[in-house]
């Protein structure tokens, strides 16, 4: 996976994981290009899209459009499956996960993916590690409650 | 100073904002506020302030400036700050950025915390953007990590190694130890990002490849996808009944690169590829992605036959399947095999034509291009109409190759003639203006070779453009067509529909429209022009019409279309005797090859070289004047025209001095102003058209000649007849210089008895570079009708060593194949 996008449908920026380098305004200008590819098509289109030399494997959920590029080798259906492992962990850490979760909790929405994904590649298949891993690291941080009896950012 | 506000608080205040210049407005502000903040090196809330700027980031405003805090929120001690540091670190500070090797140490020092979390948060980062240099440094680390016994911490490493490899290929060969026990491990993360790594080492180096086939590799692997299949249920790994179908696939894609080309590998893995295609459930999309994945396996290493045809038994299935990405993938696979599978993908034909007229552009694409692929003898009928169908309905995009595509396959298969034309008649009039240029000579050519069809072709092309004259293929065809067959068209000889009625002024009215037209680009109105000139040998009426149409645009703006009109005019004029030798039909044309126009091979001398070739006749021409134009019409090649034997004029185009060179040898003396007129010789204006091929027939035996050799200047002639006429002899002259200085104006001149004719063409270049480091070449051609021993007269004149050199010599040592 070369990277990853989360857009609404109107086209904002949720997230995006990048997993090549490429200079800040390459990627604005990609980010563009995109969104407004995947905007534009209809219902009865496939889910997969050439772009450039990569594959982009996309799928809505709710107002959210989950968008993944690929490498020519790659499996599309695959990758569908793991955008949708992706959709089924955020769900699970959050609880009937919604885009304002997402929104209000982009770091712990990046946290998730870090442990479900590294470099491209999966890391775990299983749902319960990936989620738990993110719980226990939460349990981790130092609120500064500690020092100040205030809740952590 | 009061506590910066919190994150959530950030968020919700921005999404307030109304317009984009408030939502700006508050950034600046929050901005500012987290600049001084940092300037006041505040431990505390540097963490919240980094994480502000991070979702600011991602609104798309500039953070640059929180580079180097993120670099101390990883060194902190903390891991809320280590979490956010890496987080910013990961999105701020890739390779590109000069701060990013600061990180090394930090991840270093991380790599060996006490914590696995922070550890993991190490490894991570460094595995998604640490850049080569930092690779080289940590290496080390990270294969001591994956041999660690914690699974968490273990699955991390093999991905990090991943990258490691991805960066800096020399260091694969270091991971390599750790590798023997990576899939003895139970947790399936490991297992899956092990198989990861094993892929990507097998992929970049075939030793690794072979290594890792020596050591039993595959049958561990098949060993575990049957326990995955054949296991019970598992909760935690399940999807939709199919046990971590993740593994399942990589597993699989490794198998594919270890089977490829080995037929001991391919053998050990056929059970398993054949009990997984047959079991696997297809309801659900995650079936259908161990299915895509086996049969792209299977096609690609060295099964058997049976297991092949079951591979695209499936893809069969999926082409029927409701979903469309299933079919996309179905259409894409097929593409890659339907060269070495041919006949078991053609069963399949019917429903990857179905696939045309889906509403997915990437499907259609895929269909169209597999559909080329299956055309065939027996089904090129069926296929065609679908495909013009299709033409007819598709994006623009695709009609430029659909139409080359009809064209290949009519070409290769067409049943008849009669099919043939209409197939190239009905793409012309749907995607006309689509069709690629060089489709264009390719038709005329067949349309040439399909004899008895001339009448109908000619016929149907008329109607087609009587009603619209925009698409320039198909007018350029036509009125190519038209010129060339007008007489069938107006005698209403067509056999195979009915004969139209058309008078001679109405295929002119049509002609002249496409002249007049702006629409016609002007290549067209080249044809269109040349068109109405052959027609005056074809029609009897309207010769006068003609006349005045090709003179009118002797004053055309259109540089090709005057010259061309101003060369008719002159046929008119002065040369009208040669009219209808000129004009005559063209024979059938030898295809010489794909890509260009066809060179004509024979021909009597007609016009249409000048048609074939879309460009104005080039340079390296006599200076123009009437006559010489009228000969570029004849060949739109470099090669001057001919004089014959005619009782005045002298072969003389190197200029007057020549005769006096041909006082001695017995020849009338008058001087030649104007090149005279000249009348075409057929056989010699052939050879005239042909650049090649005809002389290169009995070229081996003739022994070249030296024939000057002096001061260093040395003059060789190569030689060679023509099988099409005897009497031509065509010498090569190559002039080179063995002195240490060039020889610059370098002017070959030749003179020859009479009753011989000469013929010299352009010269290479006017200068013999010094130290016989480069040649002059020159080709002459000699006319001997009367089998006379060839001699000839040379002078040469050139600048060497500052001062102007010149000499002249007889060549007498013509070897007798010659000219016998």
């Amino acid at each position: 996976i070369h990277f990853i996008l989360l857009f609404s449908r109107q086209g904002k920026l949720r997230l995006q994981k990048w997993y090549t380098t490429l200079p800040d305004k390459e990627k604005k200008k990609i980010i563009r290009e995109i969104i407004q590819i995947i905007l534009s098509r209809n219902q009865k289109t496939s889910s997969f899209v050439d772009w450039k030399d990569l594959k982009l494997v996309y799928k809505r959920y709710a107002s959210l459009y989950f968008c993944c590029a690929i490498e020519d080798q790659d499996n599309e259906l695959l990758t569908l499956e793991v955008v949708h492992r992706y959709v089924e962990l955020l769900d699970r850490y959050f609880g009937n996960v919604c885009e304002l979760d997402i929104i209000f909790n982009f770091e712990k929405a990046y946290f998730i993916l870090d442990e479900f994904i590294i470099g491209g590649e999966v890391q775990e298949t299983s749902k319960k590690t990936a989620v738990k891993a993110t719980e226990d690291s939460d349990m981790l941080q130092e609120t500064v409650e500690e020092y100040m009896n205030k809740p952590a950012f | 100073m009061p506590a910066p506000i919190r994150l959530r608080e950030l968020i919700r205040t921005i999404r307030t904002a109304r317009t984009q210049a408030e939502e700006r407005e508050m950034i600046q502000k929050e901005c500012a506020a987290i600049r001084s903040s940092f300037r006041e090196e505040d431990n505390t809330y540097r963490c919240r302030n980094v994480a502000k700027l991070l979702y600011m980031h991602m609104l798309g405003y500039p953070a640059h400036f929180g580079q180097l805090e993120c670099l101390k929120l990883i060194a902190s001690q903390k891991f809320t700050d280590k979490r956010i540091g890496y987080l910013g670190a990961m999105l701020l500070l890739d390779e590109r950025q000069d701060v990013h090797l600061l990180m090394t140490n930090c991840i270093k020092n991380d790599l060996n915390h006490s914590t696995q979390y922070v550890q993991g948060l190490a490894l991570c980062t460094l595995g998604c953007m640490g850049s080569s240099e930092m690779c080289r440094d940590l290496a080390g680390e990270v294969e001591k990590l994956l041999k660690t016994s914690n699974s968490y911490l273990r699955k991390k490493a093999a991905l990090c190694a991943v990258h490691v490899i991805r960066k800096v290929p020399e260091l694969m060969e270091m991971f390599l130890p750790a590798t023997k026990n990576l899939l003895n491990e139970k947790n399936h993360g490991v297992l899956h990002t092990s198989v990861v790594l094993l892929t990507e080492m097998c992929e970049r180096s075939p030793d690794m490849l072979a290594h890792f086939r020596k050591v039993s590799l595959v049958p561990q692997l098949v060993r575990i996808l049957k326990n995955l299949i054949m296991s019970g249920y598992s909760p935690e790994h399940d999807v939709s009944g199919i046990s971590d179908p993740f593994l399942q696939v990589r597993i699989l894609r490794l198998l594919r690169i270890l089977g490829r080309n080995d037929d001991d590998s391919s053998e050990a893995m056929n059970d398993i590829l054949a009990q997984v295609a047959t079991n696997t459930e297809t309801s659900k999309n995650v079936g259908n992605a161990i299915l895509y994945e086996t049969v792209l396996t299977i096609m690609d290493i060295k099964s058997e036959s049976g297991l092949r045809v079951l591979a695209i038994n499936i893809l069969g299935r999926f082409l029927l399947n409701n979903d469309k990405n299933i079919r996309y993938v179905a259409l894409t696979s097929l593409l890659k095999t339907v060269q070495t599978d041919h006949n078991a993908v053609q069963r399949h034909r019917s429903t990857i034509v179905d696939c045309l007229k889906d509403l997915d552009v990437s499907i259609k694409r895929r269909a169209m291009e597999l559909s080329f692929a299956l055309v065939n003898g027996n089904n090129v009928r069926g296929m065609m109409k679908e495909l013009l169908y299709f033409l007819d309905s598709c994006e623009p995009e695709f009609k430029a190759d659909c139409a080359s595509g009809i064209f290949l396959a009519a070409e290769k298969y067409a049943p008849s003639k009669r099919w043939h034309i209409d197939t190239i008649m009905r793409v012309l009039t749907t995607a006309g203006s689509y069709v690629r240029d060089d489709a264009v000579p390719n038709l005329i050519q067949l349309i040439t070779n399909s004899v008895e069809m001339h009448a109908y072709t000619v016929q149907r092309l008329y109607k087609a453009i009587l009603g619209d004259y925009s698409q320039q293929p198909l007018v350029q065809v036509a009125s190519w067509c038209i010129g060339e067959y007008g007489d069938l068209l107006v005698s209403g000889q067509c056999e195979e529909e009915e004969p139209i009625q058309v008078t001679e002024d109405e295929v002119l009215d049509i002609l002249e429209s496409v002249l007049i037209s702006n629409m016609s680009a002007s290549v067209t109105r080249g044809y269109a022009l040349t068109a109405i000139m052959k027609l005056s040998t074809r029609f009897t009426c309207t010769v006068n019409r003609i006349k005045k149409v090709v003179s009118i645009y002797g004053s055309s703006i259109d540089v090709e279309l005057q010259q061309r009109a101003v060369e008719y005019n002159a046929l008119f004029k002065k040369y009208d005797h040669m009219r209808p030798a000129l004009l005559e039909r063209m024979p059938v044309m030898e295809k010489v090859t794909t890509n260009g126009p066809a060179e004509i091979v024979q021909t009597n001398g007609e016009t249409e070289t000048a048609v074939l070739e879309t460009k104005p006749p080039p340079s390296g021409l006599q200076p123009a004047n009437q006559a010489n134009d009228l000969l570029d019409l004849l060949g739109g090649t470099d090669i001057t025209p001919v004089i014959p034997t005619a009782p005045t004029s002298k072969p003389a185009f190197a200029g007057g001095e020549l005769l006096d060179l041909l006082g001695d040898l017995n020849l009338t003396g008058s001087p030649v102003s104007a090149p005279a007129p000249q009348i075409a010789q057929p056989p010699f204006l052939l050879d005239g058209l042909t650049t090649q091929p005809l002389f290169n027939d009995i070229a081996a035996g003739i022994p070249s000649i030296t024939a000057y050799n002096k001061n260093g200047l040395k003059i060789d002639f190569t030689f060679e007849r023509s099988n099409t006429n005897p009497s031509v002899t065509v010498i090569t002259i190559q002039a080179s210089n063995s002195t240490e200085l060039d020889m610059t104006d370098f002017v070959f001149q030749a003179a020859v008895p009479k009753t011989f004719q000469l013929q010299l063409l352009s010269p290479s270049s006017s200068v013999i570079p010094a130290f016989n480091s480069g040649t002059i070449t020159q080709v002459i051609k000699v006319l001997n009708p009367q089998k006379q021993q060839l001699r000839m007269r040379i002078k040469l004149t050139y600048n060497h060593k500052g001062s102007a050199m010149q000499d002249l010599a007889e060549v007498n040592n013509f070897p007798p194949q010659s000219w016998q």
